[in-house]
Formats: structure tokens, C-alpha cells, sequence
């Protein structure tokens, strides 16, 4: 697409898409929004690359907001070599994590990056990692370089703390390999004793016999490796004392072989392994089901993956970067505009305006002043500062946090717990059936009994129940994954279906960040109203006077006579002889003697309005909505009937009032909370018949989320940062959180449903063992009957229940 | 009869050719990233085509 005519009123930079601000920036017919937009359309158009914006419109990454980074950290030989996944004497492999990756168009660059360098040998983008892994030669292209050349043209890779601390997340390779392998064993041991099944009478016992030895050919492969994970499991279980569910398996998986092997080399019988290899087959692929969960998503988020690799220090007069591990003590740091400062410090130099919000969850910048002390994890906002560091990285205020013993402890998974109840008592009832019945047996013949011992071991083996939690929990994530609500693994859903308490955090999680909005109600103010008010509000720290301020855009100030403010009802003073008042209603009509025009009593339970009189003539309002999400209201009142509800802020009271109006009078409301504050809260409050879930967003939360129940961080987008959680919902999904809750309870009835049918059939298939009757063609047609029952029961019931609740 | 016997062996042979094949996809990581290649081949297409158009 080209833009035909320059209305500049519409302007869309041809590269990225803004609004153009005027038609200064252009080649030819093409317009940019800025500078930095031309440069990289420049770029590629010289390389013949412009194919870019063929595949797309306007694919490009703006370039308003950010800010030219210094990436001189990169040549230390250190962080090269942390970095790199692969190095020899020519070529570097490196991965990159690559957020602003978000259309075709962008792979194809990324993908075409050695047309602008000959250094880069080839390049290859993972899109729902938005990864990208890069070949090149160090001699002709350093990494520094290779780096500064992505930014140019708009990708700048983000490398943090955590970019060197290598934990790749592989695919489960071993898994795929079992299966294709119990897959290829299966199916051709189901061709081999078709004629078994059809009781075909094979006269020539040649044909029986090489049957036989190529099934038991087939079926070791499977024996030993694709269920070797069911016998380790087993063991170490045995080996803690515990009898899990992989015991039984294990046992069911060991006696058919036996069984079979003995049958086949005595040339006695057929055997069952059709039965084994199946068995070991759909156990496997229920593991896949449960296994396939969002790899793309990070779920173990540190202040690691928030904190810079380098930060620089001034040394003797010179400025060098280096590694922020090896910050000591001591260290002049220099942070400069939206830097992060890695280490608590003492400000040394220059003006600090310090965001903190995502340590404390206030939004508002803290100013520092030379001497003051400086947490780590804040974002300098303004200008440059230079910093003394006081504590070392892993010491400091905000990263002490992850020392947590919260942090260590290794979340055990309630579901297996649960499942491994089960197997304990399934087992034992299974062996004790076995028992009495060769016992019966015993008396008549000894063959029979051996004959039924193992039956009983065969059928009673619980395959339809070890498939029925993967399949229904497997299913559900993928029903939530579908409704944007993406969880860890599948414990979360059991977890979730025990819930009693719900806590929130406020900014960002229940507010939606820089939503707030504000508007005039009444005439237009003209500029000398608007300075006027503006003049006075700026006296004022009230959240309302802070947003009023910023919403007028006058910058001429006057001076306030007699300013005087009253708490929780207004602001007044006299400005050029005019009297300004702005505040409740009853604030602004106090010296009124008419009455007020009606319309004006108009109110709104969840916006706050703020009025303005001038010389005692109300002006209009200021209607200031709230910032809470969409849904919210609906949330909390569907919570409120089945759970107890908490809100943890960061901010302070100011929000009480309306917060109290939405979680009604029951529920615990706390202000300026630590992130330690909130972690004991949640602590205190968790018991084992108390299960709380957190609702978060911001770092602040990390340890609240890691000592809940569930954690569960709120993001408005999904591939951006948020801390180490259970499952991370996109704040597009808030509003459905009941249902999710819900839906998880369902989940749970549905497994127990499953067990039922399972035992069904065990009791069909134990009532055929105990009398000695299980012949090969029983087994083969009991065994995959009720492994594929229960697997379709389970997927069709979460899909059917999961439409008739609306997800 | 006996041809049964060799059936089955030419059966096997190729099927374990299959299980060969897919062994190999996992190893070389075909099962790594199942989602971009669905748009690489778009565009792939597309360039082809560009490279006509110039060599015209």
C-alpha cells in the first residue's frame, strides 16, 4: 500500500503506523512519524529490503519512547561467552529475546538479517517465543555490533540478568521418542495376532511360533524403554515408602510381560502383549496431553529477568560498564534515564525522580535528594543520576525477597498426591482380591491359580484411571488457555477448585494502569480558567488535584492568595481577585444562596466527581471515573457470595471508600503494603482448609504469588514481563474469573466421574480374571475399550460442560 | 505359505523405515517450533516470486 495523497491530518508513518505529528519526515511519497522510523526505512530500502512492508502495512516498531541504550557491556569477554549458546573459532550461535516481535513481517526481517550484514550467517525466528537465534562470524561482526544493529532497526533484544543464567526449556525429546517407538510396536503387534483374534486356526504351528517370537521381538523395545519411566517412578516411590499410582502400573506392565513371555517360549499360549504395548501407548500419549502446556510463557520469572546484565561505574574518571553481579559494595554507579538501579545505593549525584511502582505498586515517582537512599529495582526517571552502592545485588530491599524460604520450597503438586491415595488404596484392594482368589484356586490346581494371579494383576491394572487426570485436567487447560487464562500445569486446576479466599492487589491488577480518565462537564474552560485552576490544584498532593493537573494543559501559573485546603472536601483561593473553589459539592455551594441547578446532583456511584466554582458560580464538574477493569463490579459481586475477598495495595487509603463499595463490608482491606507485608499476609491467612488465591501484577507481588495457593499475575499482555506465578491471565479476561473458578470445580467432578467408569470396568474385568477366564481376546478388547472410554468421556464432558458454561 | 513369512518382513522393514523417519524429525528438532514455520512458507513464496519479477 502507498499513500496516495498527504492529508497531513491523517498521516500514518509508513513504517510503524502513528500519527505523523507533521509531514517533515519523508522520502518520496512515503511519511514518517519521527526520525528513527526514516532511518530504518532508509536502511532496508537500500539493501532491498522492502519487501518488509510489502507483507505487511506498516509492520514497523515505533520508536517514540525509547531510548538509544549503550551497549558497550557486551564486549566484555565474560558476558559474551554467558550469552552465547554455541562458539568456535568462526561462528557464534546466540538466542535472543526479542518482544517487540509481533507479525509476519517481522520474522521476515529478522530472518533476512545477513542482507544487511555480511558478518550474520543466518538467523531463525521462534514466534511464540519471539526468540531469535542468530549465526554469525565474531571476526566480521562483534556482538556488540550484532546487537546495535538489531535496535537500529527496531528489534532491540532484551538482555537481562537472567539472559545468562541459561535454563533452556527443551522439548521433552525422550517423551516423543517413547511413543513413536510404543506406536511402531503396537501397531505391529496388533497385525501379528490378528489371527489370534479372529481364532483363526493356524494349523502350521511355524507360522504360530514366528508370530509369537516377533511379538515378543516387538514388545521389548517397549518394555524397557518406553515404560522405563513407570518403573523408575515406581522405584524411588518404593524406595520413600510410597506406594503411588505408578506401582500398580508398573506391576500390571511386568506381570503381562511375564506372562506373555512365559506363554510364548513355553509355546503354551499367545500372550497379551497386543495389551501391553497398547497399555504403554496410551499412557504415554496422556502424558504428552499433560505435558503440552505453554512453553512459550515464562512462569518462573525473578527479579532476574527485570534487572539489567551491566550497569556502568564510574572508575577513576572513566565510565566502564560491567556485569552487575559484580557490583561491590562501594561501586559509583551512573543510572540514566529509565534505567533500573540494580543495587540499594546512596544518591551521590543529580536529581532522583524514582518510579518504584513496580516494587511498592504506587504509581506516583519518588524524588530523591542527595544522601537519601535509594532502593533497588526503581526506575530513574529523569536526567542522570550517580549512585553509591550500599548493598550488593542479591542483598538488597526488593531482591532479599527471593531469599524467602517461599522461594525454595518446591510446589508440590496435590493433584498427584491425590492420584497416589488412590493407587495406595487400589493396589491394596487389587492384591488382596488376587490373594483370596489364587487362594480358591489353589485348592483345585495349581496352574489355574498362577493362571488367575496374574489375570487379576493384568486386568486390575489402573490404565483407564492414570489416563483420566491428564486427559480431564489436560483438556481443561487447554479450554482456559482458549479464554486467555493460561496456568502452569494442571495441579493449578485442582488447587484452584479448593479456593476459599481470593486476595487482590490493586494497581495494575484491579486498576488498569494509566486508564484513569477524567473529563470536563459544563462549558469549555477557557485558558485563563484553566491556568487559574491549575494554579491552585498544583498546592494540593490530592490524587484528584494530581490528575486535574495533569489532564489541563495551561503551563502559566499565578500566584494563590489565601489558599486554604479542607481534607476530604475541597480546595479554595483567591487568584487575581477571583475565588476559586474546587472540591465536594457541598464544598463549592457553602456560600451559595440560591440553590444549585439539578442537573448537577447527578451522581454516579463509582465515578467521583469534583466541582468548580469561580467567584461563586459553579462552573461544571470534573467527572473522574476510576480506573478499576471492566468487570470488576461483576467480579467481585459473583466472588462475594462463595469466597472471602481481600484487596492488598501498595498505594494508600485514599481508594478505601470506593474499594469498600465494590468488595461490600465483609472483606479485609489493607493499604501500603510491603511486598514482605503482603507475603506474611498471605502466610498468616493460609491454613490447609483456607486456600487462597493471589490476584497480582507488579514484582511487588512475587512473594505473595509464590506463597499462595495459586498465584495467579494479571497482564495486559501476556509475553511481557510478569512475575513467577501458577498462571498468568490477560487482563481481557479479567472479568471472567468466576468462571474460571467454576470451571475448575467442574473439572474435578469430572475426574471423579472417570474414576467411576474406570472401576466399572475393572469389575467386569476382574469378575472374567477371577474365574480364570481372561483369554488373550478378552484382554485385548477390555483393556484399550475402557483406556479410549474413559479418555473420550473425559474430553468430551470438558468440552460439552466448558460450552454450557460460555468458555 | 511361505510368502507370508516374506510380507511380513518387507512390512516390517518399511514401517520400521517410518518409525526411522520420525525418530529422525524429533531429533533434528522439526517438533521445536511448530508454529513459525506456517508463516515462513508464506513469505518464502512471496520472495520467489520478487526474485522473478527482477530477473524479468
Amino acid at each position: 500500500m502507498s499513500i496516495s495523497k498527504p492529508d497531513i491530518k491523517n498521516l500514518k508513518c509508513f513504517h510503524c503506523g502513528e500519527d505523523c505529528p507533521d509531514n517533515s519526515y519523508h522520502t518520496g511519497d512515503k511519511y514518517f512519524c519521527c526520525a528513527g522510523c526514516k532511518t530504518v526505512y532508509e536502511l532496508l530500502n537500500e539493501n532491498n529490503l522492502s519487501n518488509y512492508y510489502t507483507i505487511m502495512d506498516m509492520p514497523g516498531v515505533s520508536f517514540k519512547g525509547t531510548q538509544s541504550k549503550r551497549f558497550d557491556f557486551l564486549e566484555d569477554k565474560e558476558v559474551i561467552e554467558k550469552l552465547a549458546d554455541f562458539k568456535n573459532d568462526e561462528l557464534t550461535v546466540i538466542t535472543f529475546y526479542i518482544p517487540q516481535v509481533h507479525c509476519s513481517s517481522c520474522i521476515w526481517l529478522l530472518e533476512n538479517l545477513y542482507k544487511l550484514n555480511p558478518g550474520v550467517n543466518s538467523s531463525k525466528v521462534n514466534f511464540l517465543k519471539k526468540e531469535i537465534e542468530i549465526k554469525f562470524y565474531h571476526k566480521k561482526i562483534s556482538l556488540r555490533e550484532l546487537v546495535e544493529l538489531l535496535a537500529s532497526t527496531g528489534y532491540e533484544p532484551v538482555i537481562q540478568l537472567d539472559s545468562v543464567e541459561k535454563k533452556k526449556t527443551k522439548l521433552n525429546k525422550k517423551l516423543y521418542y517413547k511413543i513413536g517407538i510404543a506406536a511402531f510396536c503396537f501397531g505391529n503387534i496388533m497385525l501379528l495376532s490378528f489371527p489370534e483374534y479372529l481364532s483363526i486356526d493356524v494349523h502350521e504351528t511355524f507360522y504360530r511360533n514366528l508370530f509369537g517370537y516377533l511379538n515378543l521381538l516387538l514388545a521389548l523395545p517397549v518394555f524397557f524403554y518406553s515404560a522405563s519411566d513407570y518403573f523408575i517412578s515406581a522405584y524411588k516411590g518404593l524406595r520413600n515408602k510410597i506406594v503411588n499410582i505408578d506401582f500398580p502400573l508398573a506391576l500390571g506392565i511386568t506381570i503381562l510381560f511375564a506372562r506373555s513371555a512365559f506363554e510364548i517360549l513355553t509355546h503354551s499360549g499367545a500372550g497379551y502383549f497386543d495389551s501391553m504395548t497398547g497399555l504403554v501407548f496410551f499412557l504415554l500419549i496422556g502424558k504428552v496431553f499433560q505435558e503440552k502446556t505453554y512453553s512459550y510463557l515464562n512462569f518462573e520469572r525473578s527479579y532476574k529477568s527485570y534487572f539489567p546484565l551491566a550497569v556502568h561505574v564510574k572508575k577513576d574518571n572513566q565510565e566502564i560498564s560491567i556485569p552487575v553481579s559484580k557490583l561491590k559494595v562501594g561501586d559509583r554507579i551512573i543510572i540514566r534515564k529509565n534505567e533500573i538501579i540494580p543495587a540499594d545505593s546512596i544518591l551521590f549525584e543529580g536529581n532522583g525522580s524514582i518510579d518504584y511502582s513496580f516494587v511498592t505498586g504506587e504509581s506516583k515517582p519518588v524524588q530523591k535528594v542527595l544522601g537519601e537512599l535509594v532502593y533497588a529495582g526503581g526506575r530513574q526517571l529523569n536526567g542522570i543520576v550517580e549512585l553509591e552502592v550500599v548493598k550488593e545485588v542479591s542483598q538488597s530491599y526488593l531482591t532479599q525477597l527471593w531469599n524467602n524460604d517461599t522461594f525454595l520450597k518446591k510446589s508440590e503438586s496435590g493433584f498427584e498426591n491425590f492420584t497416589n491415595k488412590v493407587g495406595k488404596y487400589f493396589t491394596l484392594t487389587v492384591l488382596l482380591i488376587a490373594a483370596i482368589s489364587t487362594g480358591y484356586w489353589m485348592h483345585q490346581s495349581s496352574a489355574i491359580a498362577l493362571n488367575v494371579l496374574t489375570a487379576v494383576l493384568i486386568v486390575a491394572c489402573p490404565c483407564a484411571l492414570a489416563l483420566s487426570i491428564p486427559f480431564t485436567l489436560g483438556n481443561s487447560m487447554r479450554i482456559f488457555g482458549r479464554n486467555k487464562f493460561y496456568l502452569k500445569n494442571i495441579s493449578v486446576i485442582e488447587n484452584l477448585s479448593k479456593i476459599k479466599t481470593i486476595v487482590f492487589d490493586k494497581t495494575g491488577t484491579i486498576t488498569e494502569t494509566g486508564k484513569a480518565s477524567i473529563k470536563f462537564v459544563g462549558p469549555e474552560l477557557n485558558p485563563f480558567q484553566q491556568e487559574m485552576i491549575k494554579s491552585l490544584v498544583r498546592n494540593s498532593t490530592h490524587p484528584f488535584s494530581i490528575s486535574i493537573y495533569e489532564f489541563l494543559k495551561a503551563n502559566k501559573f499565578y500566584e494563590v492568595e489565601d489558599l486554604e485546603e479542607y481534607s476530604g472536601r475541597g480546595i479554595s483561593g483567591f487568584i487575581l481577585g477571583n475565588l476559586v473553589k474546587i472540591g465536594s459539592l457541598n464544598f463549592v455551594m457553602e456560600d451559595f444562596s440560591e440553590e444549585p441547578d439539578s442537573q448537577h446532583y447527578e451522581t454516579d456511584e463509582f465515578n467521583s466527581q469534583v466541582y468548580l466554582s469561580i467567584n461563586s458560580q459553579i462552573v461544571g464538574y470534573f467527572n473522574i471515573s476510576n480506573s478499576y477493569r471492566d468487570g470488576f463490579e461483576k467480579v467481585t459481586n459473583l466472588l462475594n457470595e462463595k469466597y472471602k475477598l481481600a484487596v492488598l495495595s501498595g498505594d494508600n487509603e485514599n481508594e478505601r471508600e470506593n474499594l469498600e463499595k465494590y468488595l461490600g463490608a465483609n472483606s479485609q482491606l489493607f493499604f501500603e503494603q510491603s511486598p514482605a507485608n503482603k507475603l506474611n499476609f498471605i502466610k498468616r491467612i493460609k491454613t490447609s482448609e483456607n486456600k487462597v488465591l493471589m490476584l497480582g501484577d507488579g514484582l511487588n507481588d512475587a512473594g505473595a504469588l509464590a506463597q499462595s495457593d495459586v498465584g495467579i499475575a494479571v497482564t495486559e499482555n501476556i509475553s511481557y514481563f510478569s512475575p513467577a506465578c501458577d498462571a498468568i491471565l490477560d487482563a481481557e479476561s479479567f472479568g471472567r474469573i468466576s468462571s474460571f473458578l467454576n470451571f475448575s470445580k467442574i473439572s474435578v467432578k469430572i475426574i471423579f466421574a472417570s474414576f467411576i467408569i474406570s472401576f466399572l470396568y475393572n469389575i467386569v474385568g476382574l469378575s472374567f480374571a477371577i474365574e480364570g477366564m481372561l483369554s488373550p481376546i478378552v484382554a485385548a478388547i477390555l483393556m484399550p475399550l475402557s483406556s479410549i472410554s474413559v479418555v473420550s468421556f473425559a474430553t468430551l464432558a470438558t468440552n460439552f460442560l466448558a460450552r454450557r458454561k460460555g468458555l | 505359505m511361505s510368502v507370508i513369512a516374506v510380507l511380513i518382513a518387507i512390512s516390517l522393514l518399511i514401517a520400521l523405515g517410518f518409525l526411522i523417519a520420525f525418530l529422525w524429525a524429533v531429533k533434528s528438532g522439526q517438533y521445536n517450533d511448530t508454529y513459525t514455520p506456517s508463516i515462513r512458507m508464506l513469505f518464502d513464496d512471496d520472495n520467489k516470486k520478487e526474485q522473478k519479477k527482477d530477473k524479468q
